[in-house]
Parts: structure tokens; C-alpha cells; sequence
């Protein structure tokens, strides 16, 4: 009933502006909030400035059922009745959304700055604060618990090992976590708004380092936007290797977060053993197109290298030994019941919460959850070849570690085979300029989860708006439900288990 | 033999950074790495010996007297306790509740000085230290009990210097063996290392003893990291003392062997680190009450 105010659209299918359907703020609400009662997911929330300076809002909508993405909009004058009390996925949309055009989503529970920057609409801002000033991340109110032995402890911006900034507020009985605060902000360069009026030369290197850790997903992830906008296809060839450096990246990152993982309990042999093997996979990514990120390797059109049969060769051999490899190191962990019993029953994400606040990737399947792009909405290369999506039950940190541990050999099993049957043919096709007055909604399954950029074109191709929501968007909220009832002190382990991306949620 | 135990303090002095070192190569081979080296312990001293000191303003006195008392507590300490199984130093009835308490007043001033900086880490850290010291201070201490009683004696060295080889196979072997058991928990629970705590974690909220040390710089630091050395020593001759009993043995051989037991056992603790995790926080107390018990039994067989 709810499905006939939406629009329904595929992965990466380019849609005229004028179809989506603009429905009153009533009817968006009840739609939004109903769809995801039913099963559905948030996968963006997202305003565009109209000229007669009210906010066109969008909802992108992965439907279960049918779609598989359901779009709808509505016109938003200054303020409007918050989503997030009645469908908590829409919490950190709501809140970007007052920070960025300065409209207040009326009733949000916990309405306060995500990024901490000034208002993108000149003079309007949702806290009415001074528009010549910058706000500083970080300085808000936060969360506070009182009560006899109750204590405070942050943690950050700048930690001590050499990871990204961002801030941590636990609220603490003695040694128990009751509640986490994550704020965020301090990566914050503007992505967004310096992408608007692209593609230009600049478009490329700002999707390469949107999560420096995926830069083959979102690089992806905007080259599909950019073709189906110019309705041009990719070679064949080329769409193999999209999915060849794809999974490279998976595996590389997987391989890194368990060593990771086992360094956080203190576990040497797998931590040393990981470190380098994700360094032996970032290398197979440097064979293919020079640099260890996969920099430079996706282009709008294919791909910016082709590889010859010695490569492919090269390539096999040294995955297969990288593999052995890493099925060694991480099977040593799992023979040490000290480690195990630090996993098991660690940090869990309940099935229900995992519903509710969305999660994507790894985290949402090792709570049960059979959620994958590359099944629900399959793009490129896995609308040929599909790779079994795995699933754990627990929702613990072993689960989390156990999802990654079969995604990788599921990863190295694509790749071999892929690499073994890459079509003939050329790389790189020419993309025509994008078409005008569009709307194009593109994901991909980065190794973190759901990546997903929307993109809308003005009248003359340009681009207007240009979304951009990396899965730890998702997936932050889930950390700080985690870690509820938790040990303080297997806070890191936790973190570790979801590994969150500060800079792709700060764009 | 009062020379004896010159040299034998003079040695603890000079080669206890040394232990970290061959804890850290023992690691480091085991992880497939070639480590740093094994004089890392000494360049660190020497490194931050020449820095100068940087105290927050909120500290008092309580935190720059730390350091220095608690290094003075592990010298005393030092004098008191026996090695390779020859007297000590300082010896008289008595001397080994002074040594336990020694102890307890170097963690008391490393414990006071974190809490004077009012960070919530080092209180968070200052609660770890002080509750589980406390579950394994019993351990140490019926252990003591039940050898001063097998000994016949209240002082260390007159217990130590009653263990010859033979002490293990007689009748006290059992009493001994489990005493050195529950020396060995104690060891690593006290000199924090896995799986009690992680030497070389980075992340303050899993810390335990690194957390405490976090604020200090300079000479102060340095004080507390060869503190921390010393103290590895003095448990660690502890148990390698009930294990590898040397009494009877001329003072060279003796002291050699006495230095074999003592960088065996840094291999050793080098193997533990690299074959298990760290164990859950809440675990921590239930191996320490685990220790004790093996004490406690080893006191009632002594008392049988």
C-alpha cells in the first residue's frame, strides 16, 4: 500500500528528477516510517536546496521485497515533524540534514551537530548560532549519567596509537559501560559541497580518499553513478576487474582487522602473522595498477589498467600463498582458547537492534542478518557470478571476526576464478556527459558494508548533489549500542570488531 | 659472604633491564620479527634520564614524590631478598613481611601519585592496580607463610638458604612445588604481564599498570620503568629460587646458575606472551584467588 508513493528503481539506474514522486511531509513520514516497520532499510536521507528556498528531501529505501530501492521526496519548509522517535534509522540523517540546511526535524530526540560545521544555506542555521563562526568539533552537551559511583570517562580526539580522531564519552558504573558517546567531526573536509558542479578533474581523488581505506568501493561506487548517468556500459573485461580489485580490497582489510583483532587481546603470532599478509594483498593491488589502495585503478568507463597473462598469473600464484597464509595465522587463533573466550559473547548486537538501527556489512551479518549488496541489488560483475553471502548468529565480536574470517576465502575463490575466465576485450569505454535533471542511486558492497552515493544532475549535467553514505554512517550507532553493559576495558575490542571509518563519516 | 651478597645485589642492579629485553627478543623470534635490541631497556633509562621532567599543573607534591619512593621501597627490597640461594644483604626475623609490605608501599606511591593527576584513566587504572594486588598479595604472602614454616623460619634467607637440590625430591617437594606455583601467578600478575595485563598495548583503557605511569616524563619515568625491572627480578628470583635451589654450591657456580634460572624464566614469561591472549578483566581475580588457594594448600600440608 506504502509502495505506491515510492518510485522503485534498480542499483546504479539513472531516473529522471520529475519521477520521483514529491508527496507531503504527512505522507512521507507515514511511507518512510511504514516501509521500514515492514522490513525496509534507510539507505539515504538527503535535502536538496529548491529556488524558492524550501528543502527538497529525499529517501532512498531498500525494499526487501520489491525494488530493490524504493525513492520518494518531500518539500520541507524550514522545519518539519522528525522521523528518528518512530524509525531510529533516521537519527544521524535527521541530524546531518539540520546541520547542512539548517531545518529542524521538530521532536528529534537528541538533535545536536554531527560534523561541526556552519550551515550550508546562508542564514539559516537549526541552533541559531553565530554564522561568522566556525563551530568547534566536539563542544556540545553530551549525554550524562549521575549517581553515586558514577564516573566519566573521554577518550580522544587524539589517541594513542596512530589511528583517525574522533571523541568518546562513556558514561561508567565502576568497570560496566551504561551508555557511549561518539561524536565525530574532526575529519570533516567538505567533500560534498566541493563536489557539487562536477565531474570535473578533482572528482576522482576526492571519491579515492572519501575512506582512504576504500578507495576501490567508493571509487566504484561513483564510476557506476557517473556511467549510468552518461548511460554508457562497461567491457566486460573491465567489469571483472572492478571486482577483482574490489574483493583485493576485502580480503587486504579483512586479513588486517583480525591481526588487528588479536593484537587487541594480546595474541602475537596472529597479529604479526596478519600484519604482513595484509600487506602481501595490498601488494597484489599494487601489481595491478601501482598503487597499494587501488588508487587510480577505476576510472568512469573501466578500468585505468589492463592486465596482461603474465600478471594474471603473478596474480593467482601469490593470492593462493597469501591465502594459505592467512588460513594459517588466523586458524592459530582460533586453536587458543584464551583468544576465544575473549571474542565469544563480547560486544553483541542483537538481532532486533541490528533491524532497527540499520547495520550494514559484516557487522549486520554476524547478527543473523543475510544483508549484502552484491545479492540484494547486485552491480557490475555479481550480476554473473554471485558470491555466497555469509552469516553468523551471535552478534559478538567472534561473530564479527568469524564473517570476515569465510568472507575472505569466499573473496580469494571469486577472484581465482574470475582471474581464470576474465573476458577478452578492452578496459575502458568512452562515458558520455551526464544527462541532465537526473537522479541515480549507486551501492556497493565495500568490505565494510553498504557504500552508497546518490547523485542528482541540474539542467545542465552538473552535478547538484552529490551524496555520499559510507557504511560506518550506519554502523557507528551499533559500536555505542555495543558497548552498553559492556567492560570498559573491552571497549577497544569492540571497536576493533566493527573497524569504523572516522573520515567516511566525516566526508 | 658478605661480599657475596654485594655482588648479588650489585648484579640485580645492573642486569634487571635486561629482562624486559629478553622478554621482548623471545616475543619477537616467536612472532617471526627481529625485535629491538636487547639493551632497548638500558638506552630507554639513559634516553629519558637526560630529559627533563613535565608536571601538570593540577599534581602536587604527592605525584613527584612517587616515583622516587617507590623506587626507594624496590632498593630496600632488593637488600632483603636472597638470590641463587645465598643470604641477602639485609637478613632477620621477620624480613618477609617487610619484603611484602616493601612492595605494597611502591604500588601505594605509584598508586597516589596517578590518583593526584585526577585523570579518569589513571583512577580507572588506579582501581585495576589496587584490586587485584589485593587478591594477589595473599598469595604471595601464605606461600612465604607456609615455606618460613617448612624453614623453621621468619626471614628469606634463612628459607632460601635452606633449599639444596635435594629440598625438591624430600618431603617438603609438594609443599614447595606448589608454592612455586603460585610465586610463578604472582609474578606475572605483579610485574603486569599477559595474562594479566599487556606491556605493550597502546590502548589506556585496557591498561592496568601502563596506565598509571602515563603523565610521568623524564628521570621520573626512568625511575619507574627500571623500578618496574627491579621488581620483575625480585619475584622473579623468587620463584626461580624454590625451583632452581642452589644452597651448597660454590658462590660462582651458584650465582651462574642463579642467572640461568633468572633469563630462563624471562624466556619463559617471552613464551607465555606469545602463546595465549590477555584474559578478560573480570577473569583476573579468579586466577589470583586461584593462586592463593595453591598457597593456602601448600600452608595446611606444611601445617598437616
Amino acid at each position: 500500500m506504502s509502495g505506491r508513493r515510492l518510485v522503485h528503481t534498480e542499483n546504479a539506474e539513472v531516473l529522471p528528477v520529475g519521477d520521483v514522486p514529491v508527496v507531503p511531509v504527512v505522507t512521507f513520514r507515514e511511507t518512510v516510517i511504514d516501509s521500514v516497520r515492514d522490513g525496509a532499510r534507510l539507505v539515504a536521507f538527503f535535502g536538496r536546496p529548491q529556488e524558492d528556498r524550501r528543502l527538497l528531501v529525499f529517501a532512498v529505501l531498500a525494499m526487501p521485497d520489491a525494488g530493490p530501492l524504493g525513492v520518494l521526496a518531500m518539500a520541507v519548509d524550514g522545519r518539519y515533524p522528525a522521523l528518528t522517535g518512530a524509525c531510529p534509522q533516521a537519527h544521524l540523517f535527521e541530524r546531518e540534514l539540520a546541520e547542512q540546511w539548517g531545518v529542524v526535524p521538530e521532536g528529534h530526540p537528541w538533535l545536536k551537530p554531527m560534523r561541526f560545521h556552519r550551515s550550508w544555506q546562508p542564514g539559516r542555521d537549526a541552533w541559531g548560532r553565530d554564522p561568522e563562526q566556525d563551530p568547534r568539533p566536539g563542544v556540545t552537551d553530551f549525554y550524562s549519567v549521575e549517581g553515586e559511583e558514577i564516573h566519566e570517562v573521554a577518550v580522544g580526539p587524539v589517541h594513542a596509537g596512530v589511528i583517525e580522531p574522533g571523541h568518546f564519552r562513556f558514561q561508567c558504573h565502576g568497570e560496566v559501560v551504561l551508555h557511549l558517546e561518539i561524536a565525530l567531526g574532526y575529519q570533516h573536509r567538505g567533500i560534498e559541497r566541493a563536489l557539487v558542479g562536477g565531474p570535473d578533474k578533482r572528482t576522482m581523488p576526492f571519491m579515492e580518499t572519501a575512506a582512504g581505506d576504500t578507495s576501490i568501493g567508493h571509487a566504484t561506487a561513483y564510476c557506476q553513478a557517473r556511467e549510468a548517468l552518461a548511460h554508457s556500459t562497461v567491457p566486460p573485461r573491465a567489469m571483472a576487474l572492478r571486482g577483482v580489485a574490489l574483493e583485493l580490497e576485502r580480503i587486504a582489510n579483512h586479513v588486517g582487522d583480525l591481526g588487528a583483532l588479536a593484537g587487541d587481546v594480546g595474541f602475537l603470532p596472529t597479529a604479526s602473522y596478519c600484519g604482513r599478509i595484509r600487506g602481501d594483498v595490498l601488494n597484489l593491488s599494487a601489481l595491478l595498477c601501482g598503487s597499494r589502495f587501488g588508487r587510480g585503478f577505476i576510472r568512469p568507463g573501466g578500468v585505468g589498467y589492463d592486465v596482461t597473462a603474465g600478471m594474471i598469473a603473478e596474480l593467482q600464484d601469490r593470492l593462493a600463498e597469501a591465502a594459505r597464509d592467512a588460513a594459517e595465522a588466523i586458524g592459530l587463533m582460533w586453536d587458543t582458547p584464551s583468544v576465544t573466550e575473549r571474542f565469544e559473547d563480547t560486544g553483541t548486537v542483537s538481532r532486533e537492534t541490528c533491524m532497527e538501527i540499520g547495520l550494514v556489512g559484516p557487522a549486520a551479518r554476524a547478527c543473523g542478518v543475510d544483508r549484502d549488496v552484491r545479492q540484494d541489488a547486485p552491480f557490475g560483475i555479481y550480476r554473473f557470478t554471485h558470491i555466497p553471502t555469509v552469516t553468523w548468529d551471535t552478534g559478538d565480536v567472534f561473530g564479527r571476526a568469524h564473517v570476515r574470517e569465510i568472507e575472505i576465502l569466499r573473496s580469494v575463490a571469486f577472484i581465482q576464478e574470475q582471474l581464470t575466465n576474465l573476458p577478452r576485450g578492452g578496459t575502458l569505454a568512452a562515458v558520455a556527459p551526464p544527462a541532465p535533471e537526473s537522479l541515480v542511486v549507486s551501492l556497493v558492497e565495500g568490505w565494510r558494508g553498504e557504500i552508497c552515493h546518490a547523485v542528482l544532475t541540474d539542467g545542465a549535467g552538473r552535478f547538484a548533489r552529490y551524496k555520499i553514505v559510507d557504511p560506518s554512517f550506519h554502523n557507528w550507532f551499533g559500536l555505542a549500542l555495543a558497548m552498553r553493559g559492556e567492560p570498559i576495558s573491552d571497549f577497544p575490542l569492540c571497536n576493533k570488531s566493527f573497524n569504523l571509518s572516522y573520515c567516511g563519516h566525516d566526508l | 659472604m658478605i661480599v657475596v651478597a654485594v655482588v648479588h645485589v650489585l648484579l640485580a642492579l645492573l642486569l634487571a633491564p635486561l629482562l624486559p629485553g629478553v622478554i621482548n627478543r623471545t616475543k619477537a623470534a616467536l612472532a617471526g620479527r627481529r625485535g629491538q635490541p636487547l639493551l632497548q631497556a638500558y638506552f630507554d633509562l639513559g634516553k629519558l634520564l637526560r630529559k627533563d621532567v613535565v608536571y601538570s599543573t593540577t599534581t602536587t607534591w604527592v605525584f613527584r614524590a612517587g616515583p622516587s619512593a617507590a623506587l626507594a621501597a624496590l632498593l630496600v627490597a632488593l637488600a632483603i631478598v636472597p638470590f641463587a640461594n645465598a643470604r641477602a644483604l639485609l637478613a632477620f626475623p621477620g624480613d618477609l613481611l617487610l619484603f611484602a609490605y616493601l612492595l605494597g608501599l611502591a604500588r601505594f606511591s605509584l598508586v597516589t601519585a596517578a590518583l593526584d593527576t585526577g585523570s579518569s584513566f589513571e583512577g580507572m587504572g588506579a582501581s585495576r592496580e589496587v584490586t587485584f594486588s589485593a587478591l594477589a598479595e595473599p598469595a604471595l604472602l601464605l606461600g612465604l607463610v607456609a615455606m618460613a614454616r617448612e624453614a623453621g623460619s621468619v626471614s628469606l634467607s634463612d628459607v632460601y638458604t635452606r633449599l639444596a637440590p635435594v629440598s625438591l625430591v624430600e618431603g617438603g617437594g609438594p609443599v614447595l612445588l606448589l608454592v612455586a606455583a603460585a610465586f610463578g601467578v604472582v609474578y606475572l600478575a605483579e610485574n603486569a604481564r599477559i595474562p594479566f595485563d599487556d606491556p605493550n598495548t597502546h590502548l589506556e583503557l585496557t591498561m592496568i599498570h601502563e596506565v598509571l605511569i602515563l603523565d610521568h616524563s623524564g628521570p621520573d619515568l626512568a625511575f619507574l620503568q627500571y623500578g618496574a625491572a627491579l621488581k620483575l627480578w625480585l619475584l622473579g628470583s623468587l620463584a626461580v629460587g624454590i625451583l632452581i635451589p642452589l644452597h651448597g654450591a660454590p658462590p660462582v657456580p651458584a650465582m651462574l646458575g642463579g642467572l640461568a634460572g633468572m633469563f630462563l624464566l624471562a624466556v619463559v614469561t617471552g613464551v607465555i606472551e606469545s602463546t595465549m591472549a590477555r584474559l578478560r578483566l573480570v577473569r583476573v581475580p579468579q586466577l589470583l584467588v586461584g593462586a592463593t588457594l595453591l598457597s593456602l594448600l601448600a600452608l595446611l600440608m606444611v601445617l598437616a
